[in-house]
């Protein structure tokens, strides 16, 4: 559904962000996108959705295919009319306007007017706490409860693909766990695919069918999630999961790497 | 006590213009960050149009009405799209620049299309004032009231309810996340500049036919400044609150204190009250301090 092919991406004509990365994200499948800090995860994420320019960014090669057309310098606004939908890292709700206005918000661009209020109940039951809120200003939420309406606000587009950028970012382990089971249950009932990109490798590969860890604007692995999971070498290197007592190990594999 | 209500309500009704001006003010300034200094240029040419064409076409007035507020629609695209558009990514500073910049030019073209003269509407409502309870009320003052009430009350309900609203609230909230919704920024802005000119033209032919029209009348420009500082910058309701307070305020001045010390203090008070609130409440009367999550 979702072809990168070969991405390269630079930042004001200089930072190399994107050094030729390649991903599939098949029909109705969530794949996690994983990686440390300046992996270069956002930036896909943002090429993909045509939000790079507000960041002085810049395709420089490759190509990026949805439903086989090409969709690299396409706008923001008509790639969310295409069926791709970003929920941006930090969650980045309205904050002066109320709950039900952020949803109203996400179904912006959708021609069916007359079905919004209904899928807005819908939202409301895969997260009952934005009923009781929906006229509170979005600002006022709780972290958790901002994150919940940024991902309901995403299935307002009804978009084909959604992605999703850093879901658990700032919220409590217990509740990451709920809204990912969420967006589990989200896929398997609205059928849409998901392009995931998490810090939390733990979580996001436990809903996940296929993971990409990346590193340096490079994918340096992929493979189906359970693969991933249970390869330790892989783990314990660029995912930061391993028990304690591995602790020699590590630091010996760490040092092998560095003589590479 | 007949003079305090006479003034009080003199205050209210340009206090009222006031505020249906600072809203293109604030308007412009939720969308972009930007502050638009040639306001009241916007402000000066609706009415000089909507005369010229009463005056030298024979139009009836509600016409000659519809088209300027056209022709102000069109000024307020033109100005987005040939000044504010090329300067998108550029710091806001820049675009303010260029707004006074654009203020002169627009003074200057009034100035040698119209002269310096002030001209004054034919009659447009009727004479005779209003004698209520011994306080004079000429209809003038009444319709004008009763005109920037209803728009208010339409730009309210649009806000909040109509999809373009929603998308000009969205976008001063949070822009890039306004256009990963699938809402045009430059639409946003677009839309903005031209309900700013539109709302100054409306206030312009209001003031124009109280006042008469002559190219000083721009200075309300410079007076819608303190209402929406006073209100808060970012506040709609607050425009209108501080248009209401600043027109109050400038009247009693001119009304009590202008013949203790000569005249002038009617212009000069409602700075000097502006700066006593931003003492005590920076972020003015209603603006927004942001919301911020500790």
């Amino acid at each position: 559904m979702l072809r990168i092919n070969n991405l390269e991406v630079v930042y004001q004509k200089i930072i190399i962000a994107l050094r030729g990365i390649s991903l599939d994200v098949p029909e109705g499948k969530i794949v996690a996108l994983l990686g440390s800090n300046g992996a270069g995860k956002s930036t896909t994420l943002k090429a993909v959705s045509g939000l790079l320019a507000g960041d002085g960014g810049q395709i420089i090669d490759g190509s990026i295919e949805f439903q086989g057309e090409v969709i690299d310098g396409i706008t923001p606004d008509a790639l969310v009319r295409k069926g791709i939908f970003l929920s941006m890292e930090g969650r980045r709700i309205f904050k002066g306007l109320t709950v039900e206005e952020n949803l109203t918000a996400g179904a912006y661009t959708r021609k069916d007017r007359l079905n919004i209020k209904g899928d807005i109940e819908k939202i409301y039951e895969y997260f009952p706490k934005l009923k009781v809120l929906n006229n509170r200003k979005a600002g006022f939420l709780s972290g958790g409860e901002q994150q919940m309406l940024a991902i309901g606000r995403g299935l307002m587009a009804k978009p084909k693909l959604l992605l999703l950028d850093e879901p658990s970012l700032g919220i409590a382990p217990l509740l990451v766990k709920e809204i990912f089971q969420n967006i589990k249950k989200i896929k398997q009932e609205e059928g849409m695919s998901i392009l995931v990109v998490e810090q939390n490798a733990n979580v996001a590969l436990s809903i996940a069918d296929y993971g990409y860890i990346m590193e340096n604007g490079r994918v340096v692995m992929h493979g189906e999630s359970a693969e991933i999971l249970a390869n330790k070498d892989i783990s314990e290197h660029y995912l930061g999961i391993g028990n304690e007592n591995s602790g020699k190990e590590k630091a010996f594999r760490r040092r092998q790497r560095v003589v590479w | 006590m007949i003079f305090f209500f006479q003034m009080l309500i003199n205050g209210i009704v340009v206090g009222s213009i006031y505020g249906l001006v600072a809203l293109g003010f604030v308007l412009i300034y939720r969308a972009s960050g930007a502050l638009n200094l040639a306001n009241g240029e916007f402000v000066i040419f609706g009415p000089y149009i909507c005369l010229m064409l009463m005056t030298a076409l024979q139009v009836p007035f509600l016409v000659a009405l519809l088209i300027t507020l056209i022709f102000s629609a069109i000024l307020g695209l033109a100005v987005e799209r040939i000044v504010v558009r090329p300067l998108q990514n550029a710091p806001v500073i820049s675009v303010i620049m260029a707004t006074i910049g654009l203020s002169s030019l627009l003074a200057g073209a009034v100035h040698m299309i119209w002269g310096h003269s002030t001209k004054t509407f034919p009659p447009v409502f009727p004479q005779t004032p209003l004698n209520i309870g011994g306080i004079i009320v000429t209809p003038v003052y009444l319709w004008s009231f009763i005109v920037v009430l209803v728009l208010l009350i339409i730009f309210s309900i649009f806000f909040k309810y109509s999809k373009i609203g929603l998308a000009i609230r969205a976008v001063a909230d949070d822009q890039q996340a306004a256009s990963s919704m699938g809402m045009s920024v430059k639409f946003v802005y677009a839309a903005t500049w031209t309900i700013a000119a539109i709302v100054a033209a409306i206030g312009g032919v209001l003031i124009g036919n109280i006042n008469g029209v002559n190219p000083t009348m721009a200075s309300i420009g410079l007076t819608v400044l303190p209402v929406v500082i006073l209100g808060g910058l970012d506040s709609v309701i607050g425009a209108i609150i501080g248009g209401f307070a600043i027109g109050i305020l400038q009247n009693m001045a001119g009304g009590y204190l202008d013949p203790l010390v000569g005249g002038g203090l009617k212009d000069v008070v409602p700075f000097i009250i502006v700066l006593l609130i931003l003492m005590l409440r920076p972020h003015g009367l209603f603006g927004s301090r942001g919301i911020e999550r500790v």
